[in-house]
């Protein structure tokens, strides 16, 4: 238990601390990277709660993929950061108050709140205990909420095309390969047959 | 202290959520740490769900983080593209420049 307590702490100092980090940073690259920690050490507490599957989506969604990309934009780019920081000791204490009020009341909300007992019964997919965690959610996803995955899919590939269709750039003076013109192209249109006499050029 | 009990997730979750508010303030001008704050908050929301699922024994709650994963990835994706375009159009991702738009 003792063990549990100290892998939860560290995993919740360090993620708030990362957290601290990503969004006072002065180089935006430093801020994916704690990013990426802050992912790292979530998935840590997903373990710690009991959702490997999703510890494991969660690592390999947003180090693998989300913090890439956010790593090719911020290098790809090239932006005058120190400009862009003007102004961030200006907006610091209405942030910070904003972000403290909210805070405060989300901790209230937390700490003087109560379940209501016939809550746990109301379960909708009690997880079974003979089964792993990523087996079970399999089992539950590809029966009750096979349209929702899918519609899933669909969100992400939308996306995709998205993407795709907002930074595609058509360059002027590509020259491409037209298959039209070259099968409509005729014998006639282009060799001519000379009768050429002999000792004699063209 | 040393139970760690449903109300010591919940408080991890609050923290970044508000951290991740606490950045859009932070950095008013600064697309990108934005899109990034507005990740820190869909995470500690994750928290929150798998929390409430794991306490409560109910693996919905877990389908339904999975779900705004893909959302989440699906968002930093579009916004990231959009905020390329931009670069390219204007030369620059400040905040305060993106007013051709207003009516």
């Amino acid at each position: 238990m003792i063990v549990q307590a100290l892998a939860f702490y560290m995993f919740a100092f360090i993620a708030v601390a990362a957290g601290v980090m990503v969004i006072s940073a002065r180089n935006p690259v430093h801020s994916v990277l704690f990013l990426i920690l802050a992912f790292f050490n979530s998935a840590g507490l997903f373990v710690l709660m009991g959702a490997e599957f999703l510890a494991m989506i969660l690592i390999i969604v947003y180090v693998g993929a989300v913090a890439v990309l956010f790593m090719f934009v911020v290098m790809m780019l090239d932006i005058n950061f120190a400009e862009l920081r003007q102004g961030f000791l200006h907006y610091l204490p209405i942030g910070g108050m904003i972000g403290l009020v909210l805070l405060a009341e989300i901790l209230v909300i937390v700490g003087g709140w109560i379940m209501a007992p016939e809550a746990a019964k109301t379960a909708m997919a009690p997880a079974p205990d003979a089964l792993t965690n990523t087996r079970a959610l399999g089992e539950l996803i590809y029966t009750h909420y096979i349209f929702l995955f899918q519609a899933a899919g669909v969100v992400l590939l939308i996306a995709m095309i998205g993407a795709i269709v907002l930074t595609h750039r058509r360059r002027k003076g590509l020259r491409k390969q037209k298959i039209a013109d070259q099968v409509r192209r005729r014998p006639e249109d282009t060799v001519e047959v000379r009768n050429v006499e002999t000792g004699k050029g063209i | 202290m040393f139970e760690i009990g449903l109300a010591h997730y919940l408080s991890v979750a609050a923290v970044l959520f508000a951290l991740g508010i606490f950045g859009i303030f932070l950095n008013r001008k600064n697309v990108i740490v934005i899109l990034m704050s507005v990740e820190l908050m869909l995470l500690a929301v994750n928290i929150n769900l798998v929390a409430f699922s794991t306490h409560m024994n109910d693996l919905v709650g877990q389908v339904f983080a999975l779900f705004v994963l893909t959302v989440a990835a699906a968002e930093a994706a579009i916004g990231l593209a959009i905020l390329v375009v931009y670069f390219r159009n204007r030369g620059s991702i400040a905040v305060e420049d993106i007013n051709v738009m207003k009516g």
